[in-house]
């Protein structure tokens, strides 16, 4: 237990740090090389946003090579081995330098501003975790330009396809793993040392936001799962390179174990990509209902349970692959009972709702659409973990439909809310309602009328990641098509906000939003560069979103 | 408000339409179009009904927790002038809401573990059959019968390519489909010899890996005469989208007869290896052993795709004098740690004199090489 005074050390060490350690005045380089070498929680939380959207798009016009691909049957645009590869690119740039960075993004911005905190703790190595993304997916993307091509082994890089059999680009891809591996690593070590170390004397653990709360539960999970991520690429790579046989089945290996360490890391990896945004969506809901958010501690429970549960489901992936009978009964009983504190969570938003004083600004309008659509995505989640059904549904549409409904309407959508939400307080100034509104309405069409399909084409037949299907799937194809570009296109009109506000519109008062409540909202709109310099002064008994 | 509910209103007659649309659409299971297909085995009605039951289970929680939501987003709004109440929690509700989905996930988890029990039961088979995946075909051997051959996808490369119409059963259709008879409880053994497939046929309710190095077990019993159709599901490499699956279910008369002329097919298949062949007749013989089984990664000119799947047009052991012997090693031994599998167990000695004259003498190689059937059998046998 750290006491005050010490915490009181800390925070201006940290300070100085960030300051570049002179007075807070002067800020060293300028220009492009003051972003490279920047420690500034405020200013590398910037850099992931930005880097994240850039992926977003890259990865977003993979997505739409393949639905052009399947808007009819037959083979019009690509060869069979590029769709693989769009696939597999499309997965791992969404899944690692999309999602995972905007959330890492969003808490450099606002955790020190949350718990009154100068900075990160560790403001250089959040420097370095920064700048190692951009080198992992540089080199990632120039597999695509290499002889043979990128990964085309599918997200869940599955042995022996990834090994023996992939294509020579493969020591590239693990080399960016590892790196953004790395990354993800340093990251959550410097939040966890952040939260643990930094907050407001006074500020308890339930006192902290629930944005807080899920992003240091998420930070555990992504220690404890990362080196398995990396423990199993490094096995990859030396059955590629140095003659192991680790997957190898001629050679003693066993490529069910590549499985059983790949979901090990995978499913947590599932719950870092939701647990933030259940974060956010609970100050969001709050906030526009005016009203203080249903079973504060209950929602930190059900975090805590998810995430301990997220470890003893992996091989709810794997219900095909020949596991003994009492394995897929474990595996199935537990993937339900995950439901339970995720049903809890939606049940205290809409309890926080019933009765409030509601309001439709843009951020509870993608708040409000994550709640349904998450739902969706989590009752068929409950239908996957059955099974003798799953036999049915397993690497088929339905399975698309299941996450890209947790995680587009469901991972993204938080993030857009968030986007809107704080960046009044990034900017000064509130993003167009008017242009949000369109964002938001054309986004939830569009999604809608890409995934919604997919539950259809994938119960009726259709298996995941073919570049050309039976006819009787043509009808939902090419709907889901149509709304992957219209989705697709209604992302320009989010650049366009995040431009506008940046450079101007209606000014925003420290306090941006009338039911907003939280540290963050006490500091000047624009927050300056540096903020919380000083500990804030806080008192639970009547900050706390826990209070009685 | 009433906006979100009218684009949500929207979207979902969006989806009727197209319902209602598709269900006239031809179907190559037996899916209405859009739901999972009943299938026509015990076990498939079975996962069918199991599947209707947790559905709409999830549609009455959906429509509860949907409606609890809705009705508050309209009622509670501040510009009717709606005023917060101040409770931010309630024990009672809490242990409600908890209690409540655990019993409604008992229910749903006692009859999938009775489903899946029997599923998992594959004692009592009267049939055996292999079943191997390979890149990309799949390959069956009725292991108590001493039959044993290829299935691969019949579409035409030009309906695939635009080229040509496309048929009713489109990518879903082989040339020797699997022949099971009707009332037999059969059972499948699986694996691969390259990566991992999964063998899966809707209308059986059946999917299980196919794992190199690896047996799994499976089974189902068709009690209806039909063809079943399927395709793997488990990506596998650039064709995973054109390796289907055809299970013929016949009567078990039918099913002798078929056995009987399959065994009659293999023997003159075998006989053939006694005579000479001429180049003619081993290059037509060749061009379509080499179009099925070596085309999808040497590509139908011999350009191959490299650096994975090297090039037989111009260049290599194809066309040097003195690669014959390399030559036929590769084709029949495979070469491990690559993609190329070992031919000389699962083709004919005929196919495989064949296809390696044609790869030898096709698109300019010209060598002139002749390879008799005999030589290759020889080689065989010596092994
Ligand atoms: C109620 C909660 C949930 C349950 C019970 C559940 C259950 C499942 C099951 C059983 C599968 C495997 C299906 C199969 O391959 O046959 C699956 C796949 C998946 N789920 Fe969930 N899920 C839940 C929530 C989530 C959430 C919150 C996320 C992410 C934000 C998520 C992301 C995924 C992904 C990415 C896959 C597919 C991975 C792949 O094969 O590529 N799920 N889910
Ligand atoms: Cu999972
Ligand atoms: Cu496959």
């Amino acid at each position: 237990m750290a006491s005050e005074t010490s915490q009181a050390t800390l925070h201006s060490s940290v300070s100085d740090v960030a300051a570049g350690g002179a007075a807070h005045a002067s800020h060293g380089p300028t220009g492009l090389l003051r972003w490279l070498v920047t420690t500034n929680h405020k200013e590398i939380g910037s850099l992931y946003l930005i880097f994240s959207l850039v992926m977003l798009f890259i990865g977003g016009s993979m997505a739409l090579v393949i639905r052009a691909e399947l808007f009819q049957p037959g083979m019009q645009y690509v060869q069979p081995e590029f769709f693989n590869q769009m696939t597999t690119m499309h997965g791992l740039i969404m899944v690692f330098g999309a999602i995972m960075p905007a959330f890492v993004g969003l808490a450099n911005w606002m955790i020190p501003m949350q718990i009154g905190a100068p900075d990160m703790a560790l403001p250089r190595l959040n420097n370095f975790s920064f700048w190692l993304l951009p080198v992992a997916f540089g080199i990632l993307l120039s597999t695509l330009f290499m002889e043979g091509g990128g990964p085309n082994f599918g997200w869940t890089f599955y042995a022996p396809l990834s090994t023996t059999f992939a294509p020579p680009s493969t020591s590239f891809f693990i080399m960016s793993i590892h790196l953004a591996g790395i990354s993800s690593i340093l990251g959550a070590i410097n939040i966890i040392a952040t939260i643990l170390n930094l907050r407001t004397p006074g500020m308890r653990l339930m006192d902290m936001s629930l944005f807080v709360w899920t992003w240091l539960i998420t930070a555990f999970l992504l220690i404890a799962v990362m080196p398995v991520l990396a423990g199993v690429v490094t096995m990859m790579l030396m059955d590629i390179n140095f003659g192991t046989s680790f997957f190898d089945a001629a050679g003693g290996g066993d490529p069910v174990l590549f499985q059983h360490l790949f979901w090990f890391f995978g499913h947590p990896e599932v719950y870092i990509m939701i647990l933030p945004a259940f974060g956010i969506v609970s100050l969001i809901v709050p906030t526009f209902a005016r009203k203080r958010l249903f079973g504060y501690a209950s929602m930190v429970y059900a975090t805590a349970s998810i995430a301990l549960l997220s470890f003893v489901v992996w091989a709810h992936h794997m219900f095909t692959v020949g596991l003994p009978l009492t394995a897929e009964l474990f595996f199935m009983y537990s993937t339900m009972l995950i439901a339970v504190p995720t049903g809890v969570k939606v049940f205290n938003w809409i309890a926080t709702l019933f009765r409030g004083s509601i309001t439709f600004e843009v951020p509870m309008l993608f708040a409000l659409g994550f709640i349904v659509m998450f739902t969706i995505g989590g009752l068929s989640g409950v239908m996957l973990a059955i099974v003798p059904a799953d036999f049915q549904y397993h690497d088929t549409y339905f399975v698309v439909a299941h996450f890209h409904y947790v995680l587009v309407p469901g991972a993204l959508f938080a993030i857009m809310a968030a986007v809107y939400f704080w960046l009044p307080k990034w900017t000064g100034h509130y993003a167009s309602e008017t242009l949000g509104k369109w964002h938001f309405w054309l986004s939830v069409i569009g999604v809608n009328l890409t995934f919604f399909p997919m539950h259809f084409s994938g119960l009726a037949g259709m298996p995941r990641r073919i570049p050309d299907y039976a006819l009787q799937f043509a009808d939902f194809n090419m709907i889901s098509s149509i709304g992957g570009f219209l989705f697709g296109f209604s992302q320009l009109i989010f650049v366009w906000v995040v431009i506008k506000a940046v450079r101007g519109g209606r000014k925003a008062p420290a306090k941006a939003w009338e039911g907003a409540e939280g540290l963050e909202w006490t500091v000047p709109s624009p927050a300056p560069l540096h903020t919380f310099d000083t500990p804030p002064a806080y008192d639970p008994q009547t900050d706390s979103p826990s209070r009685h | 408000m009433g906006r979100i509910l009218y684009a949500y209103l929207y979207a979902a007659s969006i989806c009727l339409i197209v319902l209602s649309t598709t269900a006239q659409a031809s179907s190559i299971n037996t899916s209405s179009g859009f739901n999972m297909p009943p299938g026509v085995t015990e076990i498939s009605r079975e996962v069918y009904s199991l599947h209707m039951t947790i559905l709409w289970i999830c549609v009455a929680i959906a429509v509860v927790v949907f409606g609890v939501m809705f009705y508050s987003l309209i009622v509670y709004r501040k510009s009717k002038g709606a005023k917060p109440a101040h409770f931010h929690e309630n024990t009672t509700v809490e242990i409600i809401w908890t209690a409540v989905p655990l019993v409604i996930l008992v229910l749903m988890a006692v009859p999938a573990t009775a489903t899946l029990k029997k599923m998992y039961d594959t004692s009592d088979a009267e049939l055996d059959v292999l079943v191997t995946g390979y890149q990309w075909r799949w390959r069956y051997e009725y292991l108590e019968e001493d039959v044993s051959f290829f299935s691969n996808l019949a579409t035409p490369r030009e309906q695939i390519y635009e080229a040509e119409e496309k048929g009713d059963f489109y990518l879903v259709e082989v040339d020797e489909p699997m022949v099971v008879p009707t009332g037999v409880k059969v059972r499948l053994l699986l694996t691969a010899n390259d990566v991992i497939h999964s063998w899966w046929v809707p209308d059986l309710a059946v999917k299980k890996d196919a794992i190199p190095g690896f047996i799994n077990e499976t089974w189902f019993k068709v009690d209806e005469p039909g063809i079943y159709r399927g395709q793997c599901a488990e990506l596998c490499g650039r064709d995973h989208a054109f390796m289907p699956i055809e299970v013929k279910a016949v009567s078990p008369d039918e099913y002798q007869l078929w056995l009987a002329s399959r065994r009659e097919a293999a023997e003159a298949e075998v006989a053939g290896a006694d005579r000479e062949w001429s180049l003619d007749e081993l290059m037509e013989r060749g061009a379509g052993t080499y179009n099925t089984y070596c085309a999808a990664c040497h590509q139908p000119q011999g350009q191959g795709l490299p650096p994975m799947f090297p090039a037989l047009a111009g260049v290599g052991m194809s066309v040097d004098p003195d690669g014959l012997r390399a030559h036929k090693e590769i084709v029949l031994y495979g070469k491990t740690g690559t993609a190329m599998p070992a031919f000389g167990s699962t083709l004919s000695a005929a196919e495989l004199a064949a296809v390696i004259t044609y790869e030898r003498n096709a698109w300019g190689n010209d060598t002139g090489d002749l390879i008799q059937p005999s030589a290759i059998r020889a080689m065989l046998e010596s092994q």
